[in-house]
């Protein structure tokens, strides 16, 4: 049973956050016997409490607390309030997630070197590279039971990937496949098979699907050594006059404010909630923000590159039947400078429901042009691009002072322009993606802008130099020595793959230094 | 309520007379919003004039005109505009669009007989604080309600009939 520790108790790791990242290091850390306080801003919901519902489902799950957006990217301009698509509950975003799980290339761990010099772009090699993350991908994969990998088979074909699969082939396209799913293809972990319901944005209601929220979390919770505190928002990190940091001060749902003390704590709030407290936990000692000596703490906030293509066709697709992400092109992905850009994108298909599909197709479109589309859903097929976008120091998560949220603090300000290499890229992959369908008889085609970014990225990112970044090859900040970040904002780069697999990665490897430095006695 | 059925009765002979005059009872959301008067919509309204509610209809209609969905649908949508903290903007803005309609050489907006007058009007009007609160109004007004997704052919929930695994997730047969 989850043994309740007291908040005087300073021998405890909290985690801030329980999703990929924190949900995944508070198991593993508890696992191995370390006492682990993770404090989550949102509510506990499982599989019984999730809903085939576009829009009751993000009334129960989404980040909604006011944020602010600057910059020429169209998200500002469509979704002004809502820079990110992200989850508010324990298991965080493995809740929405579509179930991705690649691993990064070879060359991604060293964009610095690979690209080059790119104008305007802040590229750094990640301190660590393909062979040091091996292992570490390996048991992400086993743990998340990743479809194509460790002998486990792929999921089978939806229509939507049916489409999608024969337009790749006949564009020449090789690496095409139903893709590495965290999505069971068959009974695996205690899990079921995936019933191809959809609604995988809405919480996996088989639990087919991994998230944290049903994994890892009761697991940790099992043995004793966690505890998880539900509706517990962090507003700021203490520290003693040695500068080590010493606990967690978070409000409660009746909103009472309490004081958690710390060995260790690691923060996992997903990448703007995480730089927004280092910055809001600013202190004589740390004038510029907690751990933030190198000015780098919410800089290179990455979203990755995305943009979307639904196409009609004249017979029926019915792309909503089975899962939202059904299949991958892979062929893009590659680092091939004559394109016009440097890094490559995936091409995975997506589905959305009619009410998403309203509001995501074109924001703002109205009129016949807008309807007729909608009127054609039943005959159309639809793709997510992704790719590696540029780190760039002024695109940046800050605190509005202008706009306060309940508990009186400065909301995050999202800041992002695009790169002139991200513009290049999607306009490259609009132009593969509608070759895709028009290659099997699209009669319209649909080059769809941005959704609110659900991979946040690289805003307390890991260097080898503590000048170039906040944290180091294990996540440890380079000023805090007992701080680590957990989640995908240590991210160097973003490279072209969904994040979450890369995150989980990163958690399993980092509790296992966190583990043996404990018992070393070195933190 | 005696008083808004009185209301709603007089509206149906205002609009029937003018849907008669123009002779295009097909268009006028009159007829519709008559034949809708028994539907909750109709009768309670509460502060918002009749007139204002059937532009309002046919305003939402023309901004996401799907010609297979009823009116009862798009008065669905709008009817939230029928309170007390938001009859005053409404009635302003119908107004605004009615002038605008004047001003084009139309009697009013609903009585601009052309769909294609009516988004010309409408486009005069896109910046405006009171177009995109409809329009925005409506992406979920319109499209959240389950009972228009048939017409689109999407299926909603599937979770109670066991997902799509024995139910046609891969039954493509064109390709």
């Amino acid at each position: 049973m989850p043994a309740p520790f007291d908040k005087n108790d300073d021998s405890v790791v909290v985690v801030i956050g329980t999703g990929a990242g924190g949900g995944v290091l508070s198991n593993e850390l508890a696992q191995k016997g370390v006492s682990v306080v993770a404090l989550e801003a949102g509510g506990r919901y499982l599989p019984e409490d999730y809903t085939n519902d576009e829009w009751d489902s993000f009334g129960q799950l989404a980040w909604t607390d006011p944020r602010s957006t600057s910059g020429d990217w169209r998200v500002a301009k469509d979704f002004s309030g809502l820079p990110a698509w992200i989850v508010k509950a324990v298991g965080g975003s493995t809740i929405h997630w579509a179930g991705a799980s690649l691993r990064f290339q070879e060359h991604e761990w060293k964009a610095a070197t690979t690209y080059g010099k790119v104008q305007g772009a802040n590229l750094l090699d990640w301190p660590i590279d393909a062979a040091e993350m091996a292992p570490w991908y390996e048991k992400a994969e086993n743990k998340l039971g990743v479809t194509r990998t460790g002998g486990r088979a792929g999921l089978p074909g939806s229509n939507n990937f049916k489409v999608f699969e024969a337009g790749a082939k006949k564009l020449g396209y090789k690496e095409v496949h139903t893709g590495r799913m965290a999505i069971n293809s068959a009974d695996y972990d205690e899990r079921t098979a995936c019933q191809q319901t959809g609604f995988c944005f809405q919480g996996c209601k088989w639990g087919a699907k991994w998230s944290s929220a049903y994994t890892d979390i009761p697991r940790g919770e099992a043995t004793g050594n966690l505890e998880v505190r539900e509706k517990a928002h962090v507003v700021r990190i203490e520290h003693d006059k040695s500068g080590k940091v010493s606990g967690v001060v978070y409000q409660d749902a009746d909103g009472n404010q309490h004081m958690q003390k710390a060995r260790v704590i690691c923060i996992a709030g997903n990448s703007i909630e995480s730089p927004r407290l280092l910055l809001n936990s600013a202190s004589s000692m740390f004038p510029d923000g907690l751990g933030n000596s190198s000015g780098q703490v919410g800089r290179n906030y990455m979203r990755h590159m995305t943009g979307s293509v639904y196409a009609v066709f004249d017979k029926p697709v019915k792309m909503w039947r089975g899962t939202t992400m059904a299949g991958i092109i892979s062929d893009e992905s590659r680092h091939d400078p004559t394109r016009g850009f440097v890094g490559g994108y995936e091409m995975e298909t997506l589905s959305l429901g009619i009410p998403f599909m309203a509001a995501f197709l074109d924001p703002g479109g109205w009129g016949r042009e807008f309807t007729t589309a909608l009127d054609a859903y039943e005959n159309m097929a639809g793709m997510w691009l992704v790719g590696e976008d540029m780190p760039q120091e002024t695109n940046r998560i800050t605190l509005n002072h202008d706009v306060k949220d309940k508990f009186g603090l400065p909301v995050p300000n999202v800041h992002f322009d695009d790169h002139p290499n991200d513009i290049a890229m999607r306009s490259h992959a609009y132009k593969q993606g509608i070759a895709v369908y028009e290659a099997v008889g699209a009669t319209r085609v649909f080059p769809t802008p941005p959704y609110p970014s659900t991979h946040n990225l690289g805003t307390n990112r890991m260097s080898a130099n503590p000048r170039d970044g906040v944290v180091n090859k294990w996540g440890q900040s380079h000023d805090v020595k007992n701080l680590f970040v957990s989640d995908g904002s240590q991210f160097t780069t973003g490279a072209a793959e969904n994040p979450t697999l890369t995150i989980v990665a990163l958690a399993i490897r980092q509790a296992d230094h966190l583990a043996r430095e404990l018992s070393k006695g070195n933190l | 309520m005696a008083m808004l059925k009185d209301l709603t009765n007089l509206t149906r002979r205002e609009l029937l007379s003018r849907g008669a005059k123009l002779g295009l009872t097909a268009f006028v959301v009159g007829p519709a919003f008559v034949a809708a008067g028994d539907a909750a919509w109709a009768t309670e309204l509460k502060h918002l004039k009749p007139e204002t509610m059937a532009t309002l209809i046919q305003m939402a209609r023309d901004i996401y005109p799907h010609d297979r969905i009823a009116d009862e649908f798009y008065a669905t949508a709008v009817k939230t505009y029928d309170s007390e903290g938001t009859a005053e903007i409404i009635e302003a803005g119908v107004a605004a669009l009615d002038a605008a309609a004047v001003g084009a050489g139309f009697p009013s907006y609903v009585e601009t007989g052309w769909e294609r007058d009516r988004v010309d009007i409408l486009r005069s009007m896109e910046k405006t604080l009171f177009f995109q609160t409809i329009r925005g109004g409506l992406v979920t007004g319109l499209y959240n309600q389950k009972a228009v997704w048939p017409v689109f052919g999407y299926e909603g929930e599937s979770f109670s009939k066991g997902g799509y695994i024995n139910r046609g997730f891969d039954d493509i047969n064109w390709l």
